[in-house]
């Protein structure tokens, strides 16, 4: 996919910490602007976003329409073992996109 | 005869109709009050631990940089539970509602909001000892988020 823009490094020591940057292409869209129309354009957000390492949740954020356009999100982790790092973002419109990258510790 | 009651009743009543849509569009400092009050319960905030990095002056309230920290080893006895981000005067007081644990290491989290107008935002950090610490910044705002429709 290419609507998903993820850095983390690939590889780390055991007990590091490591930050990992992750932006999303999405309006955001509040649901309280006016369209062109005059009509109110309805709310379409993401609602959550939530990170995992080898299955285990590390992180998660509940997102308001104040969160801007194409949600960038930058959070810290551990590196515990060599796997994978799983980010996930669900939202309004049964939205859906996971995403994953690998990370080698040791 | 005409009922002078009943008629300023319905001028009352459609002077609160016209004004409750306008006042609802908009959270206010009490709103924030109430939304962290939700979050905090009967819990007290104290100042302190939490710092909130956002530009004083901001140009394009789209998209507005702010990163928040919290001094804490993040150790299993000691750590960071939740970071929350209020706002006053954007529609809604919720930025976003973040959970974290040991795991993450350090209490850091950046994003990108949008702010509508020049205003006050809260940040509230919530600790395993069920602590609450709190940081604040104002920030001025030229070009508000949320009104024009760009596309």
């Amino acid at each position: 996919m290419t609507n998903v823009l993820i850095n983390a490094p690939k590889t780390a020591r055991p007990g590091e910490i490591v930050e990992i940057k992750a932006l999303i292409l999405h309006p955001m869209e509040t649901g309280f602007r006016p369209g062109t129309n005059g009509r109110i354009i309805p709310r379409n957000i993401i609602e959550r976003f939530t990170a995992t390492w080898n299955g285990a949740e590390i992180f998660r954020m509940e997102m308001s329409p104040a969160i801007a356009a194409n949600p960038f999100v930058s959070f810290f982790a551990v590196a515990t073992e060599s796997g994978t790092i799983g980010l996930r973002w669900t939202g309004d419109q049964g939205f859906l996109v996971e995403e994953q990258v690998a990370i080698a510790v040791g | 005869m005409p009922s002078p009651p009943d008629r300023r009743a319905f001028l009352a009543g459609a002077a609160l109709l016209t004004v409750l849509p306008l006042s609802a569009a908009r959270a206010t400092p009490d709103a924030m009050a109430a939304a962290i009050k939700e979050v905090v319960g009967e819990g007290t905030i104290r100042e302190g631990k939490v710092k909130l990095d956002l530009p004083p002056l901001v140009e394009n309230g789209n998209v507005v940089p702010l990163t928040v920290s919290v001094e804490s080893p993040m150790t299993p006895a000691d750590h960071v539970k939740a970071i929350h981000v209020f706002n006053e005067k954007n529609p809604q007081p919720h930025v976003f509602s973040a959970r974290l644990g040991p795991r993450n290491g350090k209490a850091v989290i950046a994003t990108r909001i949008k702010l509508a107008d020049s205003q006050k935002i809260v940040a509230i950090a919530e600790t395993s000892s069920g602590a609450f610490w709190s940081a604040s910044a104002d920030v001025i705002v030229t070009l508000a988020a949320c009104i024009e429709d760009v596309t």
